[in-house]
């Protein structure tokens, strides 16, 4: 079974569609790429995955999205009990300004955990995985906010893994970030995909190169081609992907 | 048109400039060993120093691209692909210079009834016709001229493979002529590799273009499109 599944997806915010039919699996505990030019739809689709458009007024979808099998748009799922499982870091670092400590630990907070010694494992935990521990283990209790850009970005995604999520999605997570930073990012990427679903929207084809087994083009709205990342870098199929990737568009 | 493609159209250019000069090479190489043409080999000799820069620069131009414009798919494959012919090239530049030598060294004229036994000169002709086309198959951008070229390298093995018994032959009726014969036999053996060049020379351009891996495979498997 396939981690992630989307069949014959159209969306459309009033009467614009900017999805259309688009179907693609993902497997368990790899790193899928979107790629496209801006507009063609790339940040939508990431967020059907959990179900971030149901805020917008004049979305509305069509087609299935699963998770494991099951219907994520289906009328029994708890969308709070869902984005656990799916965590999402942004482009822009957003931490709250509150101390490392308590960034980290939001997400259990909400679900009312209270013990000082799971916190604190989920605390230092999160925060080796997502590779700043030996950064920060010594100011837990300052402000999130006196962090560079970078260590910024890797506390977001500490904060959610520490709600030990299965897929995590990632929206242009470097784009901010300078190039030691972004680096960074990539090497965690990389690491976290023994234990992760990741599916990252990127503008930078070196990084969709360097971190992602399959690369997704999109294109006003369609899936152009989903194939193996070396295979989409040497040998695309489609011509309009061979276009994009090699700087040829329009 | 971008930086990159005016890059790659740069290699192109030099890329050609390079295997017109090592086809003249091997041109001149035939007509020193046709006329017993001293002057001619020395010319040879000396030009390969420039085969041998054309071959530097362009290793060093293919180096800067992948540095500096990371390419990808067919742009990937291009300069691959150019960086692999550079070095076919240098190589067929080694073998005209090789000829040269031995057209050099030999003292007397090589026996016309010789190399008409042998088919020497028109082994020596297939081989120039064979990178004439490649490069015409790379500047075109054309596999099918590319694939011709298959064929060709049949006929180049063939007189390679008949060439030891036919001068064999020669030596025991001309005993008298056996240095001369023995570096005409030498002459075919560069010949042939000059034959192996242009294939692989004509598996990279296919790779480039269509991106089909030909190398390792029969005639006829490469020969299917
Ligand atoms: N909240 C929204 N309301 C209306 N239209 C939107 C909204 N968000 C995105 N769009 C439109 O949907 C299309 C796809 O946008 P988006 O998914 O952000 O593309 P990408 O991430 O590939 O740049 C664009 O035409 C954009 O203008
Ligand atoms: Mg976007």
């Amino acid at each position: 079974m396939n981690k992630l599944e989307a069949r014959n997806v159209n969306v459309f915010y009033g009467p614009n569609q900017v999805i259309k039919d688009v179907s693609i699996s993902i497997k368990k505990n790899t790193v899928t790429a979107f790629i496209g030019p801006s507009g063609c739809g790339k940040s939508t689709f990431l967020r059907l995955f959990n179900r971030m458009n149901d805020y917008i007024d004049i979305f509305k979808m069509e087609g299935r999205i699963e998770i494991d099998g099951s219907d994520i748009y289906d009328k029994q799922i708890r969308v709070e009990e869902l984005r656990k499982q799916i965590g999402m870091v942004f482009q822009k670092p957003n931490p709250f300004p509150k101390t490392i400590y308590e960034n980290v630990i939001y997400g259990l907070r909400i679900q009312g955990i209270k013990d000082k010694k799971i916190l604190d494992e989920v605390v230092e935990k999160s925060l080796k995985q997502a590779a700043l521990w030996e950064e920060v283990k010594d100011k837990l209790k300052n402000s999130a906010l006196a962090l560079s850009g970078g260590q910024q970005q890797r506390l977001c995604i500490a904060r959610t893994l520490a709600v030990a999520p299965t897929v995590i999605l990632m929206d242009e997570p470097a784009s901010a970030l300078d190039p030691i930073s972004s680096a960074k990012v990539e090497e965690l990427i990389y690491e976290l995909k023994s234990q992760y679903t990741i599916v990252i929207v990127t503008h930078n084809m070196q990084q969709a190169g360097r971190v992602s087994d399959t690369t997704a083009f999109f294109y006003m709205g369609e899936l152009v081609e989903h194939d193996s990342t070396k295979m989409i870098f040497t040998n695309p199929k489609n011509e309009r992907t061979q276009n994009y990737i090699t700087g040829r568009f329009g | 048109m971008s930086h990159l493609d005016i890059e790659l159209q740069q290699l192109k250019a030099e890329t050609i400039k390079m295997w017109t000069l090592v086809n003249l090479q091997l041109n001149k190489g035939k007509e020193s060993l046709l006329n017993l043409d001293k002057d001619l080999a020395r010319e040879v000799i000396l030009s390969e120093r420039r085969v041998n820069a054309y071959e530097l620069k362009l290793d060093r131009d293919c180096e800067n691209i992948f540095a500096l414009f990371n390419p990808v798919a067919v742009d990937l494959r291009f300069v691959l692909a150019v960086l692999k012919i550079n070095n076919n090239l240098e190589r067929t530049g080694d073998i005209a210079e090789g000829i040269a030598k031995f057209v050099i060294n030999v003292d007397h004229n090589f026996d016309k009834q010789l190399l008409e036994l042998t088919r020497a000169v028109e082994m020596y002709e297939a081989a120039i016709n064979m990178m004439n086309e490649t490069l015409q198959a790379f500047d075109q951008e054309n596999t099918a001229i590319a694939r011709k070229v298959f064929q060709q390298d049949e006929l180049l093995d063939d007189i390679n493979i008949k060439a030891n018994a036919v001068i064999a032959d020669y030596i025991r009726n001309h005993p008298e002529c056996i240095e001369s014969a023995l570096y005409l036999l030498s002459i075919i053996r560069k010949l042939e590799r000059v034959g192996d060049q242009a294939k692989n020379v004509a598996e990279e351009i296919i790779f480039y273009i269509e991106a089909k891996v030909l190398k390792h495979r029969s005639i006829v498997e490469k020969n299917k499109k």
